[in-house]
Order: C-alpha cells, then sequence, then structure tokens
C-alpha cells in the first residue's frame, strides 16, 4: 500500500507542482527552467525519494491546512458580533471530551502515517550500501572551497567534481565520504541529494547515481565564515566514455611548456607553492586548491568567477576583488610578473 | 509597606524630582516597574534588532549587491538572531509574566521581589555587553567587531583558530548573564505561582495565562542551564585549553550542536507558549466565552514541555545521524503537533458560538491563528528527515522559524500590548492607529515571509550574503524586501500609538473589555500593593461571577 500511494502521489503531484518541475524525464537538458537548484526537478535516487515523500508530506499538510483554515475562516465570520447584537452574552461552554478525543486521535493517525512514509525513505536513503563497481570519492570542505579526490583513481581536484552517468540496468552510483578541514560545511546539489554536513573529526557518507549528464550546482549549505556565500559546488555528470576520458586526462603529471618558465619561477620562488600543487614540480603545498590541471576546470575561486585569463589574473593580483575574505593573500606581484604568472599557469591543462 | 503606599496622594507622588523618581525605577522591587522595564528594554532591542534585519534584506535584495561587505554581514545576522531571542522576545514574556502573574494570581508581588530585580539586571547588562563588543572587542578586522560566528555558534568556528579577537567572548559573557538572569526570573514565575495564589484559587483554577507561564519557566530551567554549561565550556576551551570543541585535538563540534539545540529547541517553547498564553486570553474575553476545554489546554501544555525536550536533534538531521537516531527525532518532532494541533482546536472552538469582537488585540489574535497553523505545517515538513535533508539551512527554514517568531509570537505580543496597555498606563489605546499597524504589519508580514519560503525551495541557503544570478532567486528576494518596510512603518505606528495614547490617551477605567480576570478588578495603572484586600475566588473567572451573581461558573466548573 505504501509504494503504490508514493506513485499515485507522484503522478497527482507533478500534475499539481507543473509551475515548479517543468523537467520530465526523458529531456536531456537537466536544466529546468524555475531554477537549476529546484529541488522539485529531482535527478538522482536519493533527491527522487525525497521528491516522492515530499509530495505525499505536502498532500497531508495541503488537506490540514484547508480543513483548519476552513473551519477558523467560517468561525471568525459566522460568530461575528453583529450590528443589531442584543448585548447579551453568548451561550457559555466549557468543552466537551469526546470533541477533545475527536481532534487528538485523529491527528495522531495522522502522524503515524507520516512517520512510517518517512521511515521508508530515510531507511532508502541512508541503508544503500555501495556496489562494487561505484566510485569513491573523498570530498574535504576547506574556508572557502571544495577538494575532491578519487582514491582509487589516483586523482586529486578542486571545487568541480566529475563524476558518471548512471544505467539504471548497470548503476555506477559515487559514495562521497565527507571531511572537513577546518570548520564545518554543507554538501548540497538539490536536484542530486539532500544536504549532509561536512564536520571536523567526524567522517559522513552520501550518494549520488545522476541519470542525466549535464551540469549541477549547489552551495556550501552550512555558514563556515567570511566566504560562506562564494563557496558554490559544481557537479559534471558525464557519459561513462567522457568520464574515463577525463579521469585519464586527470592523470596526467603537469605539462610545462618551455614558454612559460618564467611564470613557473615566480610561481615556484613566492609563497604560492606554500598552499597549492602542481604535481611533477616542487609546489606541493595543500591548504589550496591543486593546480595541476587547473586549465580543464571552467572556474574559479569555488564557482565564485568563470576560469579566463582575465579574471584569473585578477584573482592573483588582488582575491579580495572577487571574494572579499578569501583565505588567499594578494601577493603583490607587479604588472609583468603577473602576465608571466597568468601565462604559466594557463599551461596547467 | 503597603499601607504608606495607601497613605501617600497620588499627586505628591507626581511633583517629585525627576533624579528621585529616576532613582525609585532603577532601586525599584516592584514587580510591575519591573515588568514594565523589562518590556521597554526589548522594545529598544526591538528596534534595534529590526534595523539589523532591514540593513540585512537590503543586502539581498539582488543578487551580487554590495551594500554591505561580507564581514559586516555576518556579523548582522549573528546580532540579528541573539539579539531578537535572548534580548527582545525572552525579556518582554518576563516583563508580561512579572506584570501579570502576580495581579492575575490576585498576589501583592513576585515572590522574590530582589531576586526579580536582580534577575532583570542581569539580563538588561547581558544585552549591554553583547553590543559593547562593536567599541570593545578587539578582532580579525580591528578594533570594534559584534560576533560573526552565527546565533548557534557552531564549533569550531567559535575557536580561537577560526575566531580570532574577542568579538565571540563577548557573545558568549553576554548569553551567560543574561542566562543567570532568565533562570532567576524562571525559579520566581514557578515560586509565584505555586505559593502566592489568593484564597480559593486552586491550580486547577488558576487563568490560563499562570498555567501555562508555569510551564514555561520549568522548561527554562531545563534549557538555559545545558546553554549556560555549555558557554562555560566554550569559555574554557578558548581560554584554558580544553578541548570540548576543539577538533583538532579530539574534540567534538557534534557535541557543541547537542548541547546548543538541546537548549535551542525547548528555547522555541519557551517563547511560544507564553504567546499561547496571550491568546488564551485575550480569545476568550472578545469571543465572550469561556476557554473550552480548559483541563485539556492545561494537559496539552504540559504534553508540549515534556515532549519538546525530546526534539532538539530534528536540528541536526543533517549532521549524519543514524538512521535510528533520524526515526526517533521524526516521531518526537510530530507527535508535538498533536498537542499543539489540539490547542488550536481548542480556540476555535473558544471562538464557535461567541460574538466575536474585532477589536485591535483580537485581530492580532486571530490572524496568529492562522499564522500558526501555517507555521506548524512547515514544522512538520521539516519534521520529516529527508525533506528537512533538503530544507534545513535553507531560506524555507528561515521562513519557517520567522513564521513561528513573528506570525506567530510576534502577532500575539502585539494583541497582549494593545490589551493590556489600558491596564499597565490607565490609557487606552487609539483604535485607528491599532488598526493601522495591524494592516501595515500583516501585509509587511505576507510579502516577506511568505515568499521566503520559494527561493529556499529553489535551492537557496541561509546566511550568504549574496547570491549568483541565474537561479530562480532574485523576484522572490526582492519581493521579501519590500515587505519589510510594511513591516518597519506598522512598528513605528505601534510605537507611535503607544507613546501618543499614553500621554494623550482617553481615561481607560479599570476594567475596559469587560474581562474576567483579577487585574481587572484593581485600578489603571494597579496601585503599588495591586489589591486594596486579597481577592477570594470560587471559580477560572472571579469577574464573571461577580458580573452574573445569577449565572456563576463556579456553578459549573
Amino acid at each position: 500500500m505504501q509504494s503504490r500511494g508514493s506513485i499515485n502521489w507522484r503522478v497527482l503531484g507533478s500534475q499539481i507542482l507543473v509551475w515548479v518541475n517543468c523537467n520530465s524525464a526523458g529531456l536531456s537538458n537537466p536544466t529546468p527552467p524555475l531554477s537549476p537548484t529546484n529541488i522539485f526537478s529531482p535527478a538522482s535516487t536519493p533527491a527522487k525519494s525525497i521528491f516522492g515523500l515530499s509530495l505525499f508530506v505536502l498532500a497531508v499538510t495541503g488537506a490540514i491546512f484547508l480543513v483548519v483554515f476552513t473551519l477558523l475562516l467560517y468561525s471568525v465570520v459566522k460568530f461575528r458580533k453583529r450590528k443589531n447584537d442584543d448585548g447579551r452574552e453568548p451561550a457559555q461552554v466549557y468543552g466537551s471530551n469526546q470533541v477533545e478525543l475527536a481532534w487528538t486521535i485523529i491527528p495522531i493517525l495522522i502522524v503515524v502515517a507520516l512517520f512510517m512514509a518517512t521511515a521508508r525513505v530515510i531507511a532508502t536513503v541512508q541503508k544503500t550500501s555501495p556496489p562494487g563497481n561505484a566510485i569513491a570519492v573523498t570530498a574535504i570542505g576547506h574556508q572557502f572551497w571544495w577538494e575532491y579526490r578519487y582514491p582509487e583513481l589516483g586523482v586529486v581536484t578542486a571545487n568541480e567534481l566529475h563524476v558518471p552517468i548512471t544505467d539504471p540496468g548497470h548503476p555506477t552510483p559515487t559514495f562521497i565520504t565527507l571531511l572537513s578541514a577546518d570548520t564545518d560545511h554543507s554538501f548540497w546539489i538539490p536536484r542530486l541529494a539532500g544536504k549532509t554536513d561536512l564536520i571536523p573529526n567526524h567522517p559522513n557518507t552520501m550518494w549520488i547515481d545522476p541519470q542525466e549528464t549535464g551540469v549541477y550546482l549547489g552551495q556550501c549549505a552550512q555558514y563556515c565564515g567570511t566566504q560562506h556565500a562564494k563557496m558554490l559546488l559544481r557537479v559534471y555528470v558525464q557519459s561513462k566514455d567522457e568520464f574515463d576520458r577525463w579521469i585519464r586526462q586527470q592523470r596526467q603529471p603537469a605539462v610545462v611548456s618551455a614558454t612559460a618558465s618564467q611564470g613557473q619561477g615566480i610561481f615556484e620562488t613566492t609563497a604560492c607553492i606554500n598552499c597549492h600543487a602542481v604535481s611533477g614540480t616542487v609546489a606541493n603545498g595543500r591548504f589550496g586548491p591543486d593546480l595541476t590541471h587547473l586549465m580543464s576546470r571552467d572556474t574559479i575561486a569555488a564557482g565564485a568567477a568563470l576560469n579566463t585569463p582575465q579574471n584569473l589574473r585578477r584573482w592573483i593580483r588582488d582575491p579580495n576583488t572577487i571574494k572579499p575574505g578569501s583565505l588567499m593573500p594578494a601577493m603583490e606581484l607587479n604588472d609583468q610578473e603577473l602576465d608571466a604568472l597568468t601565462a604559466y599557469l594557463e599551461t596547467l591543462r | 509597606m503597603s499601607t504608606d503606599a495607601l497613605a501617600l496622594p497620588r499627586m505628591e507622588l507626581a511633583s517629585r524630582p525627576v533624579v528621585s523618581r529616576l532613582h525609585d525605577w532603577v532601586t525599584t522591587v516592584d514587580h510591575k516597574r519591573l515588568g514594565i522595564l523589562y518590556i521597554l528594554y526589548a522594545l529598544v532591542f526591538l528596534v534595534i534588532g529590526g534595523i539589523e534585519a532591514t540593513v540585512i534584506r537590503i543586502q539581498l535584495i539582488r543578487p551580487h549587491n554590495d551594500f554591505v561587505s561580507p564581514q559586516v554581514f555576518n556579523r548582522l545576522f549573528t546580532m540579528h538572531g541573539t539579539t531578537m531571542i535572548f534580548f527582545v522576545v525572552m525579556p518582554v514574556l518576563f516583563g508580561f509574566a512579572n506584570y501579570l502573574i502576580p495581579l492575575m494570581i490576585g498576589a501583592r508581588d513576585m515572590a522574590f521581589p530582589r531576586l526579580n530585580a536582580f534577575s532583570f539586571w542581569m539580563t538588561a547588562f547581558g544585552g549591554l555587553l553583547l553590543y559593547f563588543s562593536l567599541v570593545g572587542a578587539n578582532g580579525l578586522y580591528g578594533a570594534g567587531n559584534a560576533p560573526d560566528v552565527g546565533w548557534f555558534a557552531y564549533a569550531p568556528l567559535t575557536s580561537r583558530t577560526f575566531s580570532v579577537g574577542h568579538s565571540t567572548d563577548f557573545w558568549t559573557l553576554a548569553l551567560l548573564v543574561s542566562g543567570f538572569g532568565s533562570i532567576g526570573t524562571a525559579v520566581n514565575i514557578i515560586a509565584t505561582v505555586l505559593c502566592m495564589r489568593c484564597p480559593g484559587m486552586t491550580l486547577a483554577k488558576m487563568p490560563l495565562f499562570a498555567w501555562l507561564n508555569l510551564v514555561m519557566a520549568g522548561l527554562v530551567i531545563l534549557a538555559v542551564s545545558p546553554l549556560t554549561a555549555a558557554q562555560i565550556m566554550l569559555l574554557v576551551d578558548r581560554y584554558l585549553g580544553g578541548h570540548f570543541f576543539d577538533t583538532q585535538a579530539g574534540g567534538s563540534a557534534v557535541i557543541w550542536m547537542h548541547f546548543f539545540w538541546v537548549f535551542g529547541h525547548p528555547e522555541v517553547y519557551v517563547l511560544v507558549i507564553p504567546a499561547f498564553a496571550f491568546a488564551s486570553e485575550i480569545i476568550p474575553v472578545f469571543s465572550r466565552k469561556p476557554i473550552f476545554g480548559y483541563p485539556v489546554m492545561v494537559g496539552a501544555t504540559i504534553a508540549i514541555g515534556f515532549i519538546s525536550m525530546s526534539v532538539w536533534a530534528h536540528h541536526m538531521f543533517t549532521v549524519g545521524m543514524s538512521s535510528a537516531a533520524n526515526n526517533f527525532f521524526v516521531i518526537s518532532t510530530m507527535a508535538i503537533a498533536v498537542p499543539t494541533g489540539i490547542k488550536i482546536f481548542n480556540w476555535l472552538a473558544t471562538m464557535w458560538g461567541g460574538k466575536i469582537e474585532f477589536k485591535t488585540p483580537m485581530l492580532f489574535c486571530i490572524a496568529f491563528l492562522f499564522q500558526f497553523l501555517i507555521a506548524g505545517l512547515t514544522g512538520i515538513m521539516q519534521g520529516a528527515a529527508p525533506f528537512d535533508w533538503h530544507l534545513g539551512n535553507s531560506y524555507f527554514v528561515v521562513a519557517h522559524f520567522h513564521y513561528v517568531i513573528v506570525g506567530g509570537i510576534l502577532f500575539c505580543l502585539f494583541g497582549a500590548f494593545y490589551y493590556w496597555f489600558p491596564k499597565m498606563s490607565g490609557k487606552m489605546y487609539n483604535e485607528t492607529l491599532g488598526r493601522v499597524h495591524f494592516w501595515l504589519f500583516i501585509i509587511g508580514f505576507h510579502l516577506t515571509f511568505d515568499f521566503m519560503h520559494i527561493p529556499g525551495l529553489l535551492g537557496m541557503p541561509r546566511r550568504i550574503y549574496t547570491y549568483e544570478p541565474g537561479r530562480g532567486w532574485d523576484t522572490w528576494n526582492f519581493i521579501v524586501t519590500i515587505g519589510v518596510f510594511f513591516q518597519a512603518a506598522g512598528i513605528l505606528v505601534f510605537l507611535g500609538n503607544l507613546l501618543w495614547s499614553y500621554f494623550r490617551g482617553k481615561a481607560a477605567g479599570s476594567d475596559p473589555w469587560d474581562a474576567w480576570t483579577l487585574e481587572w478588578s484593581t485600578n489603571s495603572p494597579p496601585p503599588v500593593y495591586n489589591f486594596a484586600s486579597i481577592p477570594v475566588v470560587k471559580s477560572r473567572r472571579p469577574l464573571w461571577d461577580l458580573k452574573h451573581p445569577a449565572d456563576p461558573d463556579w456553578k459549573y466548573e
């Protein structure tokens, strides 16, 4: 009965919420019209189970609202003091045990139904263990960026998470271990799953199995310090082939062209390497994002700006112009050094 | 003492020098004066917290706005939350409880008048300490820093590593100091209600107001104590090398969350139960009927009190608890909807068959019923843990708890202001201005907080100083900000009404509402000694019995 009820609600709900959810299952464009972060257009099993539950809860609470709202409105209108009132007090009624019993028992039954539907979804999402071909990712929250590690694939990257699409017949879900390097953060891609916090000293896990390719957006959902607002999340869901190609490319050591040796010199002799790593070079800092394949990313500063040469230069010159309160210091380089350094970073493909 | 006051003519009181009269206020131990001090103090902080909210909303009116910097924005929401909870709503509720409980139970004062004064001044200095951080706290961004760790101040953001300087210490100490004040007041309310009732007033014949405040006071003791303990632990961490919440040294960030929310959730009921108390007094009088189901109302309140102690981790559904723990907090959270629903139905049944008069206090209480219904239902949505994995920490939750605190508690409070203003000041408020306030505020409230749910459903997290365009959040945020100006206008009309009526209002008389509880049997404002002779009661509505000698309540109760 539970599951049939839930499917019915989903059908009914998608009609009610058609203005919210214009993204039907077969479309290849994953961006719904109203918002790219709409919780009512799920594209992954955890988000879909929550969506089913949310429609059930909305329907029940909506029904309660209609009944009680109508009763309230009726009594306020019907029992208002009239103009031709005779000035006598109305009948003094002190209570009724039968009525009290009715409006105690009915809510209890509603609560039990809601609880059972909820417990089922908690089990679906929390009690799933990774199948053999699941992708394992470790996500580490930093003030104010994301580090992603693929321990089984030997890849370290930042801010843009790549995962393969899941084919329902042959699922390749991604299981994410959530850690924090400093304060509390929260990982929330509304179309893929509910949020889970990244808490230092308290590892958490979550999983996603996106069924449509595309870029899924989100952002840090737990206040983590000054630049909490610009700690944006981007998840790239790719076809199996594209994902494999991306992994192969990320595993290459850094390509260094001779033309950028001046910039590389600046990079390796200023404080850049205290925080940033470029594999195969002396740069092995871990406080900031790994830059080995910086140019393979669409954005910089945890999604705060597009990864264009102008933005990159501006970011290096003074990060505060893009993200005030970011922990990256302005290195006080002159124009010529900035040009050389930007040119070097642009070779990190 | 009371005979002295009796002998002293009023004219003589009024003609004493200003300094001498101020001295009376500062040194007073009279429950009515302390009540008014609490209320005035809370109104000052209401304006301050309101200005903070307005600045927050101006910053969010459009994406990538730069009205304030992220640093300032983070301090603003921290100060707004802390101010509104600890230095507006709690003091104003304590003020009304202080003022009204002795009058309603036929007593001459609270049980411990000096403790009462001590509690008020602790709370008052706590608020001043918090705002002194603006001049006194050197911090990361230079001298003069308000705290910026959020009102629930999650570890390890509060550790000295991430919160340099002293702004967090001002936050901690302010809450510690005002916490002592809150516990003192709670002890006082419990002792007063249990020991100071007039002859004939058994527990079952107390006004609901006294019952509900008794439950509230019990919750204050249970809830504020863990918060106070946690503040001391945080101070130990910051200054004595403790590792309670220091995750770098094996401490636990999650244990702070437990400490905070085991305070934080009962705190919601500490705030809302007195609001229920106002509604339970105002709705019967303006419906001209006794409260429906008095014993059930008392039972439901006690049930809410108990259950509210076991729901705290529904604030933590996203921190990675086991599914068993999640299930427990889902069922306990949803269970609290049952007694809360019973209360709404009982107020509804109180109006049913009555003759409802739409005076300003009743308008606010009716709006409260509708809004609290919605707030409860959005609460159920978040009680379903998986749904909360989306809604938690989004703008939906911000909309939800403002629906509770503004749409529920503040509306009841406005009702209480208008209802008891004639008693406290002896003057009648201006009914037209009261209605203007009501309509401005209800329009502003719904513009702001109805539309605030939507960006939450569209993925907007709270506590962000700015947001990206193209997420579908822009229009909603614009509407939300517009609503704030209506609310601000409403508050100005409200304050204007109080001031104007105090100086220019008509004399109210002792019983302007034809009401039934004991405070209306004495003068407005009541004399220092409250009652010339201690009343003796036979029912829950002693003034009804007096006005209807042929048909008294005690024959039916």
